[in-house]
């Protein structure tokens, strides 16, 4: 009996129109095009979405979460990059 | 950094609510318990689909039966999500089914005992699914990221579950004698199997506390237990029925029912592999696996043969 499995795929769902694809889970499937028709059989039996996109695992590429302080924390401390960072009198209106 | 400062920060996002993610450092201990709880969860699921498949062409109507078919496709599913969710923690698909297949892996002994009759299917709906989620909706808010959101999705679903198993239980219940009596006896078997299914009493139950720091287990076995007798207590009048325990009985001081001694001896026996369909459901479970194993390998070659085509053209 062959010892190759079937690979693991991600599944992402669009639930409406409008919105992004958004992570829902995993599975195995031989192919791609299985792997949309489980994804389907899956996560969608209550009408949860109208578009799937699926892609193997093994293509996603993600951040080390050890390294998330260096990652992110030069983002902390530009608080100029927000809004309300800027002290403008009341009487100025729309903007 | 050392293990135990590592575990010092794991703690921490854990008292402060802060999910845990599969790339994120775990204590090893904390991983073992997840994937034990949550692949015999999914085991769960899988085997639960049996006794109710037993059923669906004897559904005594098409709209039972596509409910029916309807349920037993979810159960599939839950099986599905939770296996994905434990397979996060670096345990394969085969190896969790060849732990359920050598018995290693345990499953929710609810399913080792016999549907009997139509009634089964209102009982198996109303308290094995509602005991199901008395424990489920707790795990939604689960230290671990993904099983957290395997359960939301699993108790949106198992809602449905519960109310068409009440529904059948009503409408027998409204039938004639024989019916009701069908009701009635469905209700007296499941009733104590699904008391056990909240675990042993706190008092036996070792690796709770530990579960409970990490806030995998929001509750103890016996809060979430007495939870179900009071809500089944009141339930079980709107079906004219009664509960098999002539011990159960409202305590005004207490503000919840008191209840009867739940039989351990029985409980342990089905545990441990001596309940009424123990070796039938694993039979079942290792033939469809054996049986489906061309089907694997052909999907396989199948989509070998049509990567081949393509790169050729």
């Amino acid at each position: 009996m062959s010892q190759e499995r079937w690979p693991l795929w991600e599944v992402f769902i669009r639930s409406k129109q409008g919105l992004d694809h958004k992570h829902a889970g995993s599975l195995h499937a031989a192919d791609a095009k299985m792997a949309i028709e489980n994804a389907r059989d899956v996560y969608t039996r209550r009408m949860e979405g109208v578009s799937i996109w699926v892609v193997e695992s093994r293509h996603i590429h993600a951040t080390n979460p050890d390294e998330a302080a260096s990652l992110y924390d030069p983002a902390n401390d530009k608080v100029y990059r927000h809004p309300t960072f800027y002290d403008l009198p009341d009487e100025l209106k729309h903007m | 950094m050392s293990v135990q400062e590592l575990e010092k920060i794991f703690q921490d996002r854990i008292d402060s609510e802060i999910r845990i993610e599969p790339r994120d450092w775990m204590p090893d201990a904390y991983r073992k318990t997840l994937i034990r709880q949550i692949s015999q969860h999914a085991h769960s699921e899988i085997v639960g689909m049996l006794p109710e498949a037993n059923w669906i062409t004897r559904a005594p109507s098409l709209r039972r039966k596509a409910t029916l078919i309807a349920k037993v496709q979810d159960e599939a599913g839950h099986g599905l999500y939770l296996y994905s969710a434990a397979e996060t923690l670096n345990i394969s698909r085969e190896e969790m089914i060849a732990q359920l297949h050598s018995g290693k892996a345990k499953y929710s002994s609810i399913f080792n005992y016999p549907t009997l009759t139509w009634a089964d299917m209102g009982a198996i709906g109303w308290l094995v699914d509602g005991a199901a989620i008395m424990n489920q909706v707790p795990l939604c808010r689960a230290s671990y990221g993904p099983y957290a959101r395997a359960m939301v999705r699993i108790c949106k679903e198992e809602s449905f579950h519960q109310r068409q198993g009440f529904e059948i239980l009503l409408t027998l219940s409204r039938g004639s004698a024989d019916q009701r009596r069908m009701c009635q006896d469905a209700i007296n078997r499941w009733w104590w199997p699904s008391v056990m299914m909240f675990g042993p009493n706190d008092e036996s139950s070792p690796h709770s506390a530990q579960s409970m720091a990490w806030k995998i287990k929001r509750f103890s076995n016996d809060e979430l237990r007495q939870r179900f007798v009071d809500i089944c207590a009141e339930q079980v009048k709107l079906l004219g029925m009664t509960l098999p325990d002539p011990e159960l009985s409202w305590n005004e001081e207490k503000q919840h029912y008191d209840f009867g001694a739940i039989d351990w001896d029985e409980f342990w026996n089905v545990v441990n592999g001596n309940g009424p369909c123990n070796k039938e459901r694993l039979a079942a479970r290792v033939q469809a696996h054996e049986d489906g194993a061309w089907v694997r390998e052909a999907a396989l070659a199948y989509a070998g043969k049509k990567r081949q085509e393509k790169d050729a053209a």
